[in-house]
């Protein structure tokens, strides 16, 4: 599986990005700086890295969302390509309209940094087919605006196609149904506060992350 | 043509919890201000823009919808001025 890892002035988790994809979806991942027109030919993923994209000035992931390739990641997102935003990247998502919502202040203003639990509530994404239906992983966060919200109608439309894919276990950031993370309607785009790419090693804590991974890539050979 | 000075103003919807807010608040009420109340914190940009009134007031309504403020979250509004010749300052 061939993966583009954006880098925006600011992102502090494309290293890890990068990783995960070498380590668990073969060769071809590489990085693409977000000034560039295209992304890769032949690209399956486009994975859109934690960090602080231009220092989260004016709204996180706003200003990133309005770079060069993000236009090339909507055309990707519309053939039905993949594409993962994890943290930042899920601001990025929100803020370019390939997801529903927006990611507000923590509930208690203090930057969370820490494993959390999550359950998987739908596997029947590419995301995570992996996993188990009410699978609980642990995974990292590290985020100070990861509180997820929107409007009521928004929010029963993700709850009734299952759409929320991730929910917190204990809600440490005041998101809304305690949503982590969220599919779009197609399934080809996924969104999530919490980082998958930093548990795919028994050395860093949890290989929770890989599950994650591992769907992607038997999605793409199922195709 | 002509230069304008906007001035937009940005803070969160009624319905978002505002904890930035909340916490201003609290400290303002244990500073004895305990009549205070509806603290909300917000964003103040400023802008200069050149063109005619209708053009500037058209575009300044764009940028501050599609970029400066986040519709799904915040409200937003502006107050535009034009500029009268050179700006004097004086100190």
């Amino acid at each position: 599986m061939k993966t583009a890892v954006i880098q925006f002035p600011g992102s502090n988790c494309d290293g890890d990005a990068l990783h995960a994809a070498q380590l668990l979806l073969d060769q071809g991942a590489q990085f693409v700086w977000h000034t560039e027109a295209g992304l890769p030919q032949g690209t399956d993923l486009v994975f859109l890295p934690g960090g602080f994209s231009y220092g989260d000035h004016l709204r996180s992931g706003a200003i990133a969302a309005r770079s060069p390739i993000m236009q090339a990641v909507k055309a990707h997102a519309e053939r039905g390509g993949y594409v993962l935003g994890v943290c930042n990247g899920f601001q990025v998502l929100t803020e370019s309209g390939l997801l529903p919502g927006a990611l507000s202040r923590n509930r208690d203003l203090h930057f969370l940094c820490r494993p959390v639990h999550l359950r998987v509530e739908n596997t029947g994404t590419a995301f995570t087919s992996a996993y188990t239906k009410g699978q609980v992983i642990e995974v990292p966060i590290a985020h100070g605006e990861g509180n997820y919200y929107a409007d009521p109608e928004t929010v029963a439309r993700l709850e009734g196609e299952g759409q929320v894919v991730f929910r917190y276990v204990d809600n440490p950031n005041g998101s809304l149904n305690d949503i982590a993370g969220i599919v779009s309607e197609r399934g080809n785009v996924l969104g999530m506060m919490p980082h998958p790419e930093r548990a795919v090693e028994a050395l860093l804590g949890s290989e929770d992350g890989r599950g994650l991974f591992d769907s992607l890539k038997g999605a793409l050979v199922s195709r | 043509m002509s230069t304008f000075k906007a001035k937009v103003f940005v803070t969160l919807k009624p319905s978002i919890l505002d904890p930035q807010g909340r916490t201003v608040e609290r400290a303002l009420s244990h500073l004895d201000h305990g009549n205070v109340g509806g603290v909300r914190v917000g964003k103040y940009i400023e802008l200069t823009l050149s063109g005619s009134r209708a053009e500037v007031e058209a575009q300044l309504k764009d940028i501050t919808e599609s970029v400066l403020s986040n519709p799904v979250m915040e409200d937003a509004r502006w107050e535009i001025s034009e500029q009268q010749g050179e700006e004097r300052v004086g100190a």
